[in-house]
């Protein structure tokens, strides 16, 4: 197939439906929620159009920024948490055969099936103190008694990291298949051990790959609302849950729609300092 | 090849009328007039689905399409939206006190003709919600009350007092509305431990039930917005205490499920909800004689019997036996939450119940 650099009007035609996609789905919507950041909110009722700071006043504060560095870290944690155990699940699947590899991807696939709220109770159940998995460890003698162990941190990331798992495997597993072999071939016959070869060639090799699938899981999973409702104490609830709070039950479109600008611009800042980081580390 | 993809295409259509036309059994009996009326989703839906929309239709020749609407403010929203796109997702809807309120600081509500309404003079009168003008924006269709609950597994006794919340024995075992503005626990604290509401009428007094609530904190293990979460664990015993819906509690006692409602002595939370028309719904004849039924007396004990509803009318108009209304009631003076409040002070009410849960 023959490649041109595009020649005239006409050849940029087909980029048209993605940009009215994009407009349509994206920033129109997004363009709205800006304006209605700035409206004013009407105590008791809705909002009218007006052109007033009040809505990002009230976000700045030791409260809401509170809130927002949590659900920053909780994101992060579940970010490194899904590449951790991603990376080297993936890479022993692309080894395995055919087969086999579909099985477990199927498996996956299935589990992103599961909608959230299904996530969310099938994992309260497991750790609750009634039906949980300690009655099993106690049924084994592991413990004295069944306890529960939600709602907690630890409960509230397991669920996000069981639900953004798939995801991670799924955005790993293309560019570990067409990872190059002989690259651990040559490592193991110069002398490196697997795992050494898998650290010092593997991980190197796909450094951009896994920078890239840390930002998708952490922006996936920094738009999660009902996993840390479901799972967590008040304290681990994050920026979204309050979204929600304010835009469903306050009936605040502008404070909502002004927390939501701020989260998107935090979080756009973030991506960028990692994309200009990794740029920095590749030419050093 | 272009006739059989018409037929193709006529066929789809055809099976698709067909099966929503099953997906929607009240629509496929229906006259020429119909009325979209919302109802909260679930049991209470399922339970006028089955009980009173029929009746309803059998009556008056109006075909009911029900609508589930989410429990809150959700619903409020989404009619405000709607209506100001002209569009009404539902005509009549039942909402609380509280979106009541909200939708009238928007005359989201068409004014409804009293005159129309055969038993008005039967309703009491804390249930017609109007306008400040005098206009009337909602009328009674069902109370309700929040309790006490506790698992009978867990609890041998019932409690008698909301002082139990506070109780350091039941740490960590308590499940309570995550809302200001439906738990109405401002409200059970003034009545417990101030004297009574009306000490939320200065910002200190609220302050200090502010304060006093904050020692629940560390009682309380899930602070609920989805109603199912709490039912299931209260009837598991994992969260074997809580504030609930005395209504559907009962049902699920009568059930078989381990589980108690109890009047505290302060006395349990009554909310109501109204029936309220869109101001974006053409069909206002349709939706006053909808809310003309729904107030008659006969319909009301209906309600009580079957969905475990409070009436809205006079308890003499009715022909509810002392169990039966005891089974929805209670004599205890209900505790009667401070709607202006959340109208006049939302915001700061807010604010302050965030900070204090998850701070």
């Amino acid at each position: 197939m023959r490649r041109e650099p595009p020649q005239n009007i006409g050849d940029y035609a087909p980029l048209l439906f993605p940009a009215a996609m994009l407009t349509v789905f994206f920033v129109v919507p997004f363009g709205t929620m800006i304006a209605v950041s700035f409206f004013q909110r009407q105590q008791g009722g809705f909002y009218m159009p007006a052109f007033v700071f009040d809505n990002y006043g009230r976000f700045l504060s030791a409260f809401f920024g509170g809130v927002l560095g949590f659900s920053l870290m909780l994101a992060i944690a579940v970010a490194i948490c899904c590449v951790v155990l991603a990376l080297p699940f993936t890479y022993l699947l692309t080894r395995t055969a055919r087969s086999v590899q579909v099985i477990w991807l199927v498996a996956l696939l299935s589990v992103l099936s599961l909608s959230e709220v299904i996530i969310g109770f099938a994992w309260s159940t497991l750790f609750s103190r009634t039906a949980g998995i300690t009655n099993v460890l106690v049924a084994l003698g592991f413990m004295g008694e069944a306890k529960a162990l939600t709602p907690s941190f630890g409960a509230v990331l397991t669920g996000m990291v069981y639900q953004a798992l798939p995801y991670t495997v799924l955005v790993l597993f293309p560019a570990l298949v067409r990872l190059d072999p002989t690259l651990t071939e040559a490592a193991r016959t110069l002398g490196a051990s697997p795992i050494k070869a898998f650290f010092t060639v593997v991980v190197p090799a796909l450094r951009n790959t896994i920078t890239a699938t840390l930002i998708m899981v952490f922006i996936f999973a920094l738009g999660s609302y009902l996993l840390p409702q479901l799972l967590g104490r008040p304290q681990h609830w994050t920026l979204s849950v309050l979204i929600t709070d304010q835009a469903i039950y306050q009936s605040n479109m502008p404070f909502a729609a002004a927390m939501a600008v701020f989260l998107v611009l935090v979080t756009l800042g973030l991506v960028a300092l990692t994309v200009i980081a990794g740029r920095r580390g590749e030419a050093a | 090849m272009n006739i059989n993809s018409i037929r193709r295409r006529t066929l789809l259509g055809a099976g698709l009328a067909g099966a929503a036309a099953l997906a929607m059994p009240a629509v496929l009996r229906a006259q020429d007039r119909s009325l979209k009326v919302g109802v909260y989703g679930g049991y209470f839906k399922d339970s006028f689905d089955k009980n009173i929309f029929p009746e309803f239709t059998k009556a008056t020749g109006i075909a009911v399409e029900s609508v589930a609407e989410p429990t809150g403010e959700a619903w409020l929203v989404q009619l405000e939206q709607a209506a100001r796109a002209g569009q009404a997702p539902a005509d009549v809807s039942m909402m609380s006190q509280v979106a009541m309120l909200k939708g009238q600081a928007t005359e989201l509500w068409t004014p409804i003709d009293m005159t129309k309404i055969k038993d008005a003079s039967n309703l009491l009168d804390r249930f017609i919600n109007k306008y400040p003008d005098g206009r009337v924006a909602g009328v009674g269709a069902v109370s309700w009350y929040i309790t006490l609950v506790t698992n009978t597994n867990v609890y041998k006794e019932p409690p008698t007092s909301w002082a139990a919340l506070w109780d350091p024995a039941n740490a960590d075992k308590l499940g309570l509305l995550a809302l200001v503005s439906n738990s109405f626990l401002l409200e059970v604290t003034a009545k417990t431990f101030m004297g009574g509401t009306n000490a939320l009428d200065s910002e200190e007094g609220v302050l200090k039930a502010f304060e006093k609530l904050a020692e629940v904190k560390p009682n309380v293990r899930l602070w609920y917005r989805d109603e199912a979460q709490f039912e299931q664990a209260l009837k598991s015993g994992e969260i074997p205490m809580g504030q609930y819906y005395h209504d559907v509690t009962g049902l699920a006692a009568a059930d078989g499920h381990p589980v108690r409602s109890t009047f505290p002595k302060e006395g349990g939370i009554q909310d109501s909800g109204c029936w309220a028309l869109s101001r974006a719904s053409q069909k206002v004849e349709e939706a006053h004689i909808f809310i003309d039924y729904m107030c008659q007396p006969a319909i009301q004990a209906t309600l009580s019997r079957k969905v475990g509803t409070a009436p809205t009318v006079k308890r003499e108009s009715t022909d509810l036996t002392d169990k039966e209304f005891a089974a929805v009631s209670s004599d205890i003076e209900p505790i009667i939450p401070r709607y202006d409040l959340y109208q006049t002070k939302s915001d700061w009410l807010n604010q302050k119940w965030t900070e204090l849960i998850v701070g």
